[in-house]
């Protein structure tokens, strides 16, 4: 029952994120955000197959509430027409294709030759929400200050950056 | 045949080279900026995958941690781009080429 979830969870992300990329039947940005809220919210039952639940939880409220939002808000504010097909670059996508299709060949080849314990590793780890918010106020809890410095900055930054007139 | 880390890091590897081929291929820098998203949330796949698998739970307050680094990235960026907008009326990366010989 988890494997069928697993496949299926796995399926609509990878097909919604090639609609992100690549979608024949339109070239509007709100569609391609429409489809990575369609990918982030797959990706958030991966998480819970994986007895993430928090990140799960995290995942849906942080990437498909508020990023996706701010995304939107841009995609309006800025009125972008539709993505006009001037001078089709043609040799740029060819060897675009060609050479991440390389890499994704070698990323697959690495994953199924190296010696992980994977395939009969048993999965121990109940990611419980307790033991996270543990682990996050002890052993990290300098990278959470530093973080949140960091969120201050980018706030500062943000408010600088879309003043009228930048001096 | 049951699901393992394999099968999480071969999405995870995908989804990557979905998002870099994103990043290449389109012309619009918002849809390139959804692409990096891509990107970033495959790396957070694979930590969470090597979290669950090898029972620590340092991988998913990684995640965390990306999660977070992500949002301030996103609105930088886009403030960014919205800064350039006013500037050039134009969101096409072709049609920001200043520094380019």
């Amino acid at each position: 029952m988890q494997d069928l979830f697993f496949y299926l969870f796995a399926f609509l992300t990878l097909l919604c994120a090639f609609l992100v990329v690549a979608n024949p039947f339109s070239r509007d940005p709100v569609t391609s955000a429409m489809f990575l809220v369609l990918t982030i919210v797959s990706m958030a039952g991966l998480f819970v197959l994986l007895h993430a639940f928090f990140l799960a939880a995290v995942q849906i409220l942080v990437y498909a509430g508020a990023v996706m939002v701010l995304f939107l808000f841009v995609i309006m504010l800025l009125d972008l027409k539709e993505e006009q097909r001037r001078r089709f670059n043609g040799f740029g996508v060819v060897t675009g294709v060609i050479s991440i299709a390389a890499i994704a060949a070698i990323f697959v080849k690495a994953i199924f030759e190296s010696p992980a314990p994977g395939g009969d590793a048993t999965p121990t780890l109940e990611g419980a929400t307790k033991p996270l918010g543990r682990m996050l106020f002890n052993d990290y809890v300098l990278p959470f200050e530093i973080l949140s410095v960091l969120l201050l900055v980018a706030m500062v930054g943000v408010i600088l950056l879309s003043k009228k007139d930048l001096k | 045949m049951t699901v393992g880390l394999e099968h999480y890091l071969v999405v995870s590897a995908l989804l990557f080279c979905l998002g870099l081929l994103g990043v290449i291929a389109r012309r619009n820098l918002l849809v390139i900026y959804m692409s990096l998203e891509l990107m970033l949330n495959a790396a957070n796949l694979a930590l969470a995958a090597f979290s669950r698998f090898n029972g620590h739970l340092d991988g998913q307050v990684m995640v965390f941690f990306i999660t977070t680094v992500a949002a301030a990235e996103v609105a930088v960026g886009l403030a960014l781009i919205v800064a350039l907008y006013r500037k050039r009326q134009t969101a096409h990366v072709e049609d920001l080429t200043t520094m380019k010989l």
